[in-house]
């Protein structure tokens, strides 16, 4: 692996991924990879996770073309030096901003979105001009092997490498020195890849989850209602079975509209997945044995399964969980404790509304928070008084496809971000450039010091042109001494 | 205000009931306000005008810093920092509004920063006013709670920090923890919301393996090699004194950014250094050990440590000037050598000191391959007046900053990102960075209920399939195809 990683670099070196055109080669490259094996990739994640084509091309696929038809249209104006600017006194002095790539980087990325998580990185680390090493998760092993056979016949692999493997792989890998690595995944793995990033002082940014809050007001257009109940089911049970990082955790409701919103949500439910969500195949399955125990115990607890309104039923062979619905499990339940990541969701009600905002202050920082409200002023206290790595507004999961925002978290979700020029910048380097002349100099700033060299110094610091004059012409002497 | 008991351990049961308290405080929203981040950036820049005398005095007792460094690049950066941010504060609070696409229309969004909540600094010994109060103006305008903990190799100047802030500042929010390695690894141990570290790189990775555990971002502001390439034709009496001021005349070498190292051509060396001595006699005079315009070295460790890099034979004789020492003084004169072997420690290590060598290659061409077989540094200066060498220089010299025909100055600079890259740190502040370094970007979608595109709900269906992938290509003439079911 060592040689590997040491045969990049030379690759690296030699300049050729710091070009314009190599850049967008290989943006152009990944785009013809999914478009041409958009197959191959459907099969991939079916096979995987179960997962609809067309819930596929919806969250992996197609935004995964939106983001480099983005990038290709703005590679070259990210490329381009920043200028800086710079106050009057420093004449003949130019200043910029050039980007930078980092050099060779590692992208580590998550089983529940394979080629989005993997491929979305992947996209700023090439646009930025690095070298990469991406490490897909062995849980989905389909979407693993498919990424590592086919990368190399649409990219450029000297630059860019897929390295499958169990975490033993992920270890050896976490030994070498890279540039920089970006890790999409649980906050446990998070601390180990800083920890090993540390010994290198290398940069990371880390895409981590939490249990993402949909807070929802009472609404009282019906229209309204029903929107909000069909965005609250595609957020949880068609973001993949509720398995990512974004998907709604559990929702907070008034007293007052809780079984309003409690009935919209069965009807809706019915109507997107049909009778049997089992054969409907509009639900992804839960990875693994690991994960589809996990979630079957969190609703052990027997005052967890009294408070199972909706669903409930689970089948091991198939790894298929019902969509679920639970409402005021108790708080200190693990389900209300430790991220879902499945299809079960709990309803918390209270009060009034705006006890949502303590409620969500006294747990860890999610990734995102998302609001159902029409009440502006709610959503302006919602902004202010709580902390998320985002907030949306009526709706969920779509934030994740806007190229002008960034996506990352805060406290236990994560740092760092991505997504458009985020992603270029987070796998550049921000390089400061100042170009002065030899015709202008300050004598003041050499010794020998004198109390005149002193006050034309601090004149200058503070940009007083005039003062500066004062000084120079001898009209003018500060009262202080050395 | 001062009392009597005895000084209490500050150990981790402490740190973490500062922490905890630290905490609350944000949490009631205090630091959030406008009004109490402009009232904290008036009283830290009166702190610096009230005091400039004893600041200047603490930095004498540390450093033996000449006065008018210390106002030239401690207090006056330090103000010019503070005016900055009350300048364009306002600005930096506001939301920024983003354009949305055609994938979320209808919608609105903006970019909203907010504090991350309670920061810890350390910083260093030797600009040690400035880098421990210009990381608190990035975080006080970004609206956080913050604990500075000093240096203790510069002691007076910790405690002035100590005193001075407790009596300026809203001590509430703003706190000094005093102390060296204990009372260091009790603060690490806790969970701060982020860690602006200054310093080197053998701590900066205990720093972050620290904060690995608590997944905090951090800061890491550390050094390197920074070196001077020079070319031949320039204006070599400016360029001499552009390269002592930044390196002599920057608390004597002592600085991340100073100049390390000069990598020349083998024949334009021999003028190099009849202009660097030319220079140096004006600036320092006859006697440079005794020159009060030079800091001396901070302490008996990193003498020894200086002395050693001079005590190698094989380098000892490279040295064409200066090389005298004060023990007792702890006072090193400027020293230049020429060609010390590049194996030899003084080529492996971070100077930081008063010792300049001057490395000579055939063509200039190969100074960039030499700095690019190190580690990558803070800084990188070159003279020359070569357009074409210029870029070259730009394109394939990677540093945390670059500066063309000077040295040092980019720092002060406040529209250029300050920071490192590789081993030499990672982050960046300075003006609007600061204020950036300790905020989280919150990213806000406002959508409405009126448009709904039930294109991304189940039942799944080929015309939905279509108009998603019309959707996503954006074109509305896609759009009206797949509607229609032309596509």
């Amino acid at each position: 692996m060592e040689r590997e990683v040491e045969s990049m670099r030379e690759y690296y070196d030699s300049g050729k991924t710091k070009e314009a055109s190599w850049r967008a080669s290989q943006l152009e490259g990944l785009r013809a990879f999914l478009t041409d094996q958009q197959h191959d990739i459907f099969h991939a994640l079916m096979q995987d996770l179960g997962k609809h084509h067309l819930e596929s091309f919806r969250d992996e696929i197609g935004t995964l073309i939106k983001s480099l038809n983005f990038a290709l249209k703005h590679l070259k104006q990210w490329m381009s030096p920043g200028k800086a600017e710079l106050p009057r006194i420093a004449l003949l002095t130019s200043a910029e901003i050039v980007a930078e790539p980092l050099g060779l980087v590692l992208i580590m990325s998550s089983w529940n979105f394979p080629f989005g998580l993997s491929l979305e990185p992947l996209i700023g680390a090439v646009a930025a001009g690095n070298t990469v090493v991406l490490k897909p998760s062995e849980l989905s092993s389909a979407s693993a092997s498919l990424l590592a056979s086919a990368l190399p016949n649409y990219l450029d692999n000297k630059a860019i490498k897929v390295i499958q493997g169990r975490p033993e792989v992920a270890e050896q890998l976490l030994f070498q020195k890279w540039d920089k690595i970006f890790f999409t995944g649980s906050p446990r793995v998070g601390r180990i890849v800083m920890s090993a990033a540390a010994k290198h002082l290398t940069p990371v940014t880390l895409e981590l989850g939490g249990k993402c809050p949909a807070v929802v007001d009472s609404l009282s257009s019906s229209w309204d209602r029903e929107v909000a109940a069909k965005r609250i089911i595609v957020g949880k049970f068609g973001a993949c079975a509720g398995q990512a990082c974004i998907a709604i955790d559990y929702i907070l409701v008034g007293k007052e509209f809780a079984s309003t919103l409690v009935e919209l949500i069965k009807v809706w439910i019915k109507k997107m997945f049909g009778e049997k969500p089992s054969e409907s195949n509009t639900i992804a399955r839960i990875i693994n044995k690991q994960h589809f125990f996990r979630l079957k115990n969190l609703l052990s607890d027997p005052k967890v399964k009294e408070s199972v309104i909706y669903g409930g039923s689970m089948d091991e062979e198939h790894l298929f969980i019902e969509p679920t619905i639970l409402v005021d499990p108790p708080l200190e339940a693990a389900i209300m404790s430790e991220e879902i990541f499945g299809p079960l969701l709990p309803i918390v009600t209270l009060e009034k509304i705006e006890d949502s905002i303590k409620f969500i202050n006294s747990r860890p920082k999610p990734l995102a928070l998302y609001v159902f409200t029409k009440n502006q002023s709610l959503q302006g206290r919602m902004v202010s008084e709580t902390s998320s790595g985002s907030v949306t507004f009526n709706d969920a999961i779509l934030q994740y496809a806007a190229d002008s925002l960034p996506f990352g978290g805060v406290g236990e979700s994560g740092f760092g971000n991505y997504h458009g020029k985020f992603s270029f910048d987070t796998f550049s380097h921000q390089k400061g450039v100042l170009r002065r002349s030899f015709l202008t100099d300050f004598w003041f700033r050499y010794p020998p010091w004198t109390t005149t060299k002193f006050q034309e110094l601090e004149a200058s610091y503070n940009y007083d042109y005039l003062g500066l004059l004062l000084v120079l012409l001898g009209l003018k002497t500060s009262p202080k001494r050395l | 205000m001062s009392s009597n008991e005895s000084k209490k351990v500050f150990d981790e049961g402490a740190a973490l009931l500062l922490v905890d308290e630290l905490r609350g405080i944000f949490a009631s929203g205090t630091t959030r306000s406008y009004e109490w981040r402009v009232s904290q950036l008036k009283a830290l820049s009166k702190l610096v005008d009230d005091r400039e005398q004893q600041i200047i005095e603490a930095l004498r007792s540390d450093l033996c810093k000449p006065p008018l460094e210390t106002v030239a690049y401690e207090i006056a950066m330090l103000k010019n920092s503070c005016r900055v941010a009350l300048k364009e504060l306002k600005h930096w609070m506001k939301p920024e509004k983003v354009k949305t696409s055609m994938t979320t229309f209808p919608s609105s969004a903006e970019i909203v920063s907010e504090p991350l909540g309670v920061v810890l600094i350390i910083s260093a010994w030797n600009y040690p006013f400035l880098l421990s109060l210009d990381p608190v103006i990035g975080a006080i305008a970004a609206g956080n709670t913050v604990v500075l903990k000093p240096s203790e190799i510069a002691p007076a100047t910790s405690s002035l920090l100590a005193k001075l802030l407790e009596e300026y500042m809203d001590n509430s929010s703003i706190k000094v923890v005093e102390g060296a390695v204990d009372e260091t690894s009790a603060l690490l141990q806790q969970k701060w919301d982020k860690i602006f570290y200054t310093g080197n790189g053998r701590v900066g990775r205990i720093v972050m393996a620290a904060a690995a555990k608590h997944l905090t971002p951090v800061v890491l502001e550390l050094g390197g090699k920074s070196p001077v390439v020079v070319d031949s034709d320039i204006n070599l009496r400016v360029a001499a004194r552009r390269i002592i001021a930044g390196k002599w005349g920057c608390n004597n070498g002592q600085a991340c950014i100073s100049p390390d190292y000069i990598l020349t051509t083998k024949d334009f060396a021999p003028k190099l250094i009849d202009a660097l001595k030319t220079e140096l006699g004006k600036f320092y005079g006859e006697n440079p050990l005794e020159s009060k315009d030079l800091s001396r070295i901070v302490n008996m460790n990193h003498f020894a440590r200086l002395r050693k890099l001079l005590e190698d034979d094989k380098v000892a004789g490279k040295i064409v000037y200066g090389g005298e020492k004060d023990e007792s003084k702890l006072r090193i004169a400027p020293t230049i050598l020429l060609d010390a072997p590049r194996n030899s420690l003084i080529m492996k290590e971070e100077i930081f000191g008063p010792l300049l060598p001057i490395i000579t290659v055939n063509k200039l061409e190969e100074s960039f391959d030499v700095i690019n077989s190190g580690t990558k540094p803070l800084a990188a200066y070159l003279f020359t007046n070569n357009k074409k060498l210029r870029e070259q220089f730009v394109t394939t010299v990677s540093a945390g900053g670059l500066v063309v025909n000077d040295t040092t100055v980019h720092l002060a600079t406040h529209t250029l990102p300050f920071g490192g890259v590789g081993d030499s740190g990672m982050g960046s502040y300075h003006g609007k960075f600061s204020f950036e370094a300790f905020s989280h970007k919150k990213a806000v979608l406002y959508r409405g209920f009126k448009a709904d595109a039930s294109v991304r709900y189940p039942p799944y269906t080929k015309t939905k399939l279509r108009l998603l992938k019309a959707l996503i290509g954006g074109s509305i003439l896609g759009i009206i195809r797949a509607i229609f079911g032309w596509s």
